[in-house]
């Protein structure tokens, strides 16, 4: 018998309430393998104005290219210390902070790799389902030939490629409208 | 190498655009450019587990959360976590929020004239069982105004967010209560075209769960997307 998904609803303005106790923007502790990183970024509504009610989540593999799920079938080794979950909620200026490890590859489509990216789903007060995307690290060789950057248009490519601030340091901005939309996936 | 069956895509208007003007937040917030298609990966098909390490037995009960008894009518909220073929998916983590009994939530941003309760949070988690089965204890929320239009009322609603076992499934959903005279008036819940998926939103009044002289049982079950039933090509 098949049954029919559930209908999203809006997280609405008072997300705080129910998911801030588990609130991780520190995903890595002390002696989990990898390039450490820190990743922040700001959402920014259709005039440019901070969205102060979003939760951003993240999603990512360890430094090899494996995932702590049970869906990962990959015989690579996971990490007791790392389940690479992350869950911001914004703050007055719409800003969200991460540190991390940078993920290592993971297959694609017909078992290609990918380049390094972490899974970024986002809910807001007036998103009535989240958005998904994509946040990948600039100066990755691996990026030119990578199946998902390659579904973009040119011109859009760079919304998902964070911007360098310092050797570790990241900047990503979720932008919901206008120049520079973020590009945002149907999946 | 075949790739792993990706998850269905949800059935015509049985889920909400991005951009719903009577819902007035959506507009400046809808996305105005396509979305990208993706193809189900292993970054789509894996997702965060959660344990018994990440609740307490009693985050279920929102009614024993500080020194008093919350105000309001207390209500068993039950129900199962199911995939789109049926399965029923153990160990979900389900997190639940809330206005309390007089339609107040216990946050900054809510400034709605009624009355805070001290012994109401209005949050609770729970992990589902080995056949997907939750409960929770709380009590009835109240409606409220909001100021989306005039004379605007939510309905009262519990809002619910779910991890499946691939992150495509994430889910972020409210429940409603039967005759619920508000709802044909709530943007937020007309903003589903179909009415059949908009009525699945609706809680069921449920006897078997109701306790004598406790509590009112509520039934709610909730479906994450299922997988295709066999790997597809690539599909780009």
């Amino acid at each position: 018998m098949s049954l029919r998904g559930t209908t999203s609803q809006t997280i609405g303005p008072y997300l705080r309430i129910g998911l801030e106790w588990m609130v991780i923007e520190d995903l890595a502790p002390q002696g989990v393998a990898g390039e450490r990183v820190r990743i922040e970024g700001r959402v920014l509504d259709g005039d440019g104005k901070p969205v102060n009610d979003a939760a951003v989540e993240i999603w990512q593999a360890n430094s090899r290219g494996k995932y702590a799920s049970p869906e990962d079938a990959q015989s690579k080794p996971l990490e007791q210390s790392f389940r690479g979950y992350g869950r911001a909620l914004t703050d007055d200026a719409g800003a969200f902070r991460f540190r991390t490890i940078k993920p290592g590859r993971v297959p694609g489509p017909a078992g290609k790799l990918q380049a390094p990216h972490i899974t970024v789903t986002i809910f807001m007060r007036g998103l009535l389902k989240q958005l998904q995307t994509r946040i990948y690290f600039p100066d990755d060789p691996a990026n030119a030939d990578d199946p998902v950057l390659n579904l973009i248009p040119a011109e859009r490519r760079d919304t998902l490629i964070a911007k360098r601030r310092a050797d570790s340091e990241f900047e990503w901005d979720v932008v919901l409208q206008g120049n520079n939309e973020t590009v945002f996936f149907d999946f | 190498m075949t790739d792993p069956a990706p998850y269905r895509r949800p059935y015509r208007d049985t889920q909400p655009p991005y951009l719903f003007p009577p819902y007035a937040s959506t507009v400046k917030r809808a996305p105005t450019q396509p979305l990208v298609a993706l193809s189900h990966t292993l970054s789509e098909l894996t997702a965060p587990i959660f344990g018994y390490g990440d609740i307490k037995p009693a985050d279920n009960d929102l009614t024993q959360q500080h020194k008093g008894e919350p105000l309001g009518e207390r209500i068993v909220v039950s129900g199962r976590v199911l995939d789109e073929n049926s399965r029923p998916l153990p160990g979900i983590l389900i997190e639940i929020w809330q206005a309390n009994a007089a339609g107040r939530y216990n946050h900054r941003v809510d400034q709605h004239d009624a009355p805070l309760d001290p012994n109401f949070t209005g949050a609770g988690r729970v992990l589902t069982d080995t056949e997907g089965r939750y409960r929770f204890l709380t009590i009835r929320p109240g409606e409220y105004p909001w100021r989306n239009h005039y004379n605007a009322w939510r309905p009262a609603h519990i809002h619910f967010s779910l991890f499946g076992p691939a992150i495509v499934q994430r889910l972020i959903t409210q429940m409603y209560f039967p005759g619920d005279p508000l709802l044909e008036y709530d943007p937020m819940f007309t903003c589903v075209p179909d009415q059949k998926a908009r009525s699945r939103l609706i809680s069921t009044f449920d006897w078997e769960t109701t306790q004598p002289e406790f509590a009112l049982g509520y039934r709610f079950d909730i479906v994450l997307r299922g997988r295709e039933a066999t790997p597809m090509e690539n599909r780009r």
